[in-house]
């Protein structure tokens, strides 16, 4: 594959994979710059939705970061999540994504290095499979939401 | 005498009859039918004919009734609710009747996800005891359901199953009743290997006067193998398999196993001539019909009455 | 309430096969209650297809829209504004619903996005199972508010069968045996006395069996 460089978005919870994710920064430890972080309050507010919608919009790679399970801030925000990457893999599959684009993990507060661990792996699981087999699709028959991305994708300084 | 039956006058005739059970083929093979029926000749009274048994596709149990009857056999045709409407039972039932068939066993029958086409529609129409209903209301009122009067009325000995060991246990004997209350002559229950807890039933039963207003048949099958003892406690709805069973069965090893299975089943029957209420064994030698001559003798049940 | 299933993806995707615009139409009823086709399925429905469509390099335009229900013709109104500029709809209601929006948009194909399944219960947050058959002659007063129709695999009115092992059916260990339900029933309520008279032959011709069913209230008519 020619110098592609994933887009890699992070569903990180407040309370543990948010403050891992800060607890690396400060331990001044490497991950990929791939990785694009969303705060939630709790990985129990991501909906299915949300995951497919990140595809659709140009990631070639997701995954949602919760607390340990049985530590979950919201007591089971965390199954819920689970849950729905489980349900969202599924579809993904189907539709001709790959539920392996989708992961779930789950961490403490203090494991900034794990944080930083599961950044590099993600991102280059990613790097491996290639681009999002949608936006790929595209590049053959751009679509006007495909210049859209296209446009997205260079104001982030990716090419 | 309600049909003039073999089975029906040795039953008042206060012997201990057996019958006997034919599975048809899968298939329009007549030779297979003969074949079965010669195994069972004069070693049983009357042979029950299943019906699409666990919803395997078979020759139809009218057909090989009518079969028995040209070998000079008496059938027990079986008729199931999961195939056919009222309409079809009916007409089946004058069919049969026309064709010589005089003992008839209204039964629920297997769902259809056990057998080889698990996506037919089901019709259960009616049930068991609706359908003991139906064929009473067509031998004693000369009526059909819808209320018309039949142009020679069957006159059938009108026969059911019990399962004393299936769910609920204390109300199988309510049910019986309501068997009988449908207008039931005879019972024929499922295979049983747990004689303590048949013998308690029978108390249930006698204890209603059940035993008073219908034959009961407690049913037998020889086992051939401890796999098959197991197969039966575990697999089969409604079946009872003791644990001592198993392990004579276990004991015996692979050489003596259809040996011991046929010990027991001699056993079994000798034991049930002893319980009061019980006017006969079912015999249902499952793939084995060449065993029945055996344990019928063995058992002292030969020779067969003969009817004058 | 009906409850429903989405069609399988794969389904769907090959009945929209050579179109590029589709309506997916949700229904806030039923559907929503049972998740099967409410505004979410709708939303993840649309998704789906158009990531799909994606991956093969072609385009998929959709228009979400969720109705307040499908079965009444005055909530079709919202669908009428936008039906002329879409060649099909994918409905997520009900069977009936479907239909409907069959009989109300002539010129538009309406598709099933779901299957239709049961009129059921939610007996748990994601679980749903079934009690009614729709039968049009309940008994519910003489089996302890038990459906032997729905809730016995083979409708008997004399059960139970010689299948039912440990309270549950024959057909699926984890679906429980109508009559040892109603029979634990009748016992709780002191009424077993009632099940010892054979229950009579059901009159098959209030249900299906007896062709399409029309209700009517005169004095409701306009």
């Amino acid at each position: 594959m020619e110098d592609f460089e994933p887009i890699v978005i992070a569903f990180c919870c407040h309370y543990c994979a948010y403050t891992a994710a800060d607890l690396a920064g400060t331990m001044r430890l490497q991950y990929p710059s791939n990785v694009r972080i969303i705060r939630l309050p709790c990985t129990g507010k991501v909906d299915v939705r949300h995951l497919l919608e990140a595809f659709e919009k140009g990631a070639d790679g997701v995954y949602v970061a919760g607390c340990m399970e049985g530590d979950c801030h919201f007591l089971k925000g965390n199954f819920r999540a689970k849950k729905r990457v489980a349900w969202a893999k599924k579809i993904l599959e189907e539709v001709g994504i790959g539920g392996d684009r989708l992961e779930m993990y789950n961490m403490s507060a203090a494991m900034g290095p794990r944080f930083a661990e599961v950044a590099r792996e993600m991102t280059e699981k990613i790097r491996k499979l290639g681009p999002n087999p949608a936006k790929k699709a595209e590049r053959k028959a751009p679509s006007a939401e495909g210049k859209e991305i296209g446009k997205e994708r260079h104001a982030q300084g990716v090419t | 005498m309600k049909s003039g039956s073999r089975l029906e006058k040795l039953l008042a005739g206060g012997h201990f009859v057996v019958t006997g059970e034919l599975g048809p083929p899968k298939g329009a093979d007549v030779a297979v039918v003969e074949k079965k029926a010669n195994l069972l000749k004069g070693n049983v009274d009357s042979i029950n004919v299943t019906d699409n048994q666990t919803a395997i596709v078979r020759m139809s149990s009218i057909a090989v009734s009518a079969l028995l009857i040209r070998m000079g056999l008496e059938p027990n045709m079986q008729m199931v609710c999961r195939d056919r409407n009222r309409i079809a039972m009916q007409s089946d039932i004058f069919g049969a009747y026309a064709l010589g068939i005089r003992n008839i066993l209204c039964l629920s029958g297997d769902h259809q996800k056990f057998g080889n086409h698990p996506t037919a529609k089901n019709v259960f129409d009616l049930d068991s005891i609706q359908l003991i209903q139906t064929v009473k209301k067509m031998r004693d009122e000369h009526k059909v359901l819808g209320g018309d009067e039949i142009e020679g009325a069957p006159q059938m000995f009108i026969g059911a199953a019990a399962n004393p060991f299936a769910d609920p246990f204390e109300y199988r004997v309510i049910r019986l009743g309501k068997k009988a209350t449908a207008g039931v002559d005879f019972i024929q229950t499922q295979c049983i290997y747990d004689m303590d807890k048949f013998e308690r039933f029978m108390k249930m039963v006698r204890d209603r006067g059940l035993h008073e207003k219908v034959f009961i048949l407690a049913g037998v099958t020889p086992l051939k193998s401890v796999g098959m003892a197991k197969y039966m406690k575990e697999k089969v709805a409604g079946m009872e398999v003791p644990d001592e069973i198993i392990e004579r069965m276990r004991k015996a090893g692979k050489e003596k196993a259809r040996e011991e299975g046929l010990s027991i089943c001699v056993e079994q029957i000798q034991r049930l001539r002893q319980v009061p209420g019980v006017h006969g064994i079912h015999l249902m030698a499952i793939e084995w019909e060449d065993a029945v001559h055996g344990i019928v003798e063995r058992a002292g049940l030969l020779p067969r009455p003969e009817i004058l | 309430m009906i409850i429903a299933e989405g069609k399988p993806i794969k389904e769907i995707l090959a009945m929209i096969e050579g179109y590029d615009k589709i309506i997916v139409a949700g229904c806030k009823g039923c559907v929503t209650v049972c998740s099967a086709g409410g505004e979410k399925e709708v939303g993840i429905l649309a998704s789906a297809l158009r990531l799909a469509r994606q991956t093969r390099g072609k385009a998929l335009e959709t228009k979400e829209i969720t109705l307040e229900r499908q079965c009444d013709t005055e909530y079709l109104e919202p669908l009428r504004e936008i039906a002329d500029h879409y060649p099909v709809v994918i409905s997520l209601a009900c069977g009936a619903g479907i239909q409907f929006l069959a009989e109300k948009f002539r010129k538009v194909p309406i598709l099933p996005g779901v299957n239709t399944q049961f009129i059921g219960v939610t007996e748990e947050q994601g679980v749903w199972t079934e009690r009614c058959q729709a039968c049009g002659n309940c008994v519910l007063d003489r089996t302890g508010g038990i459906c032997p129709v729905a809730r016995c695999s083979k409708s008997l009115f004399n059960g139970p069968c010689g299948g039912s092992k440990s309270g549950k059916c024959e057909v699926d260990s984890q679906v429980d045996c109508g009559w040892q339900l109603i029979y634990d029933r009748m016992k709780e309520l002191g009424q077993l006395d009632k099940l010892e008279e054979p229950m009579p032959i059901k009159d098959w011709s209030t249900s299906r069996d007896g062709g399409p069913r029309k209700r009517v209230r005169e004095d409701l008519k306009i």
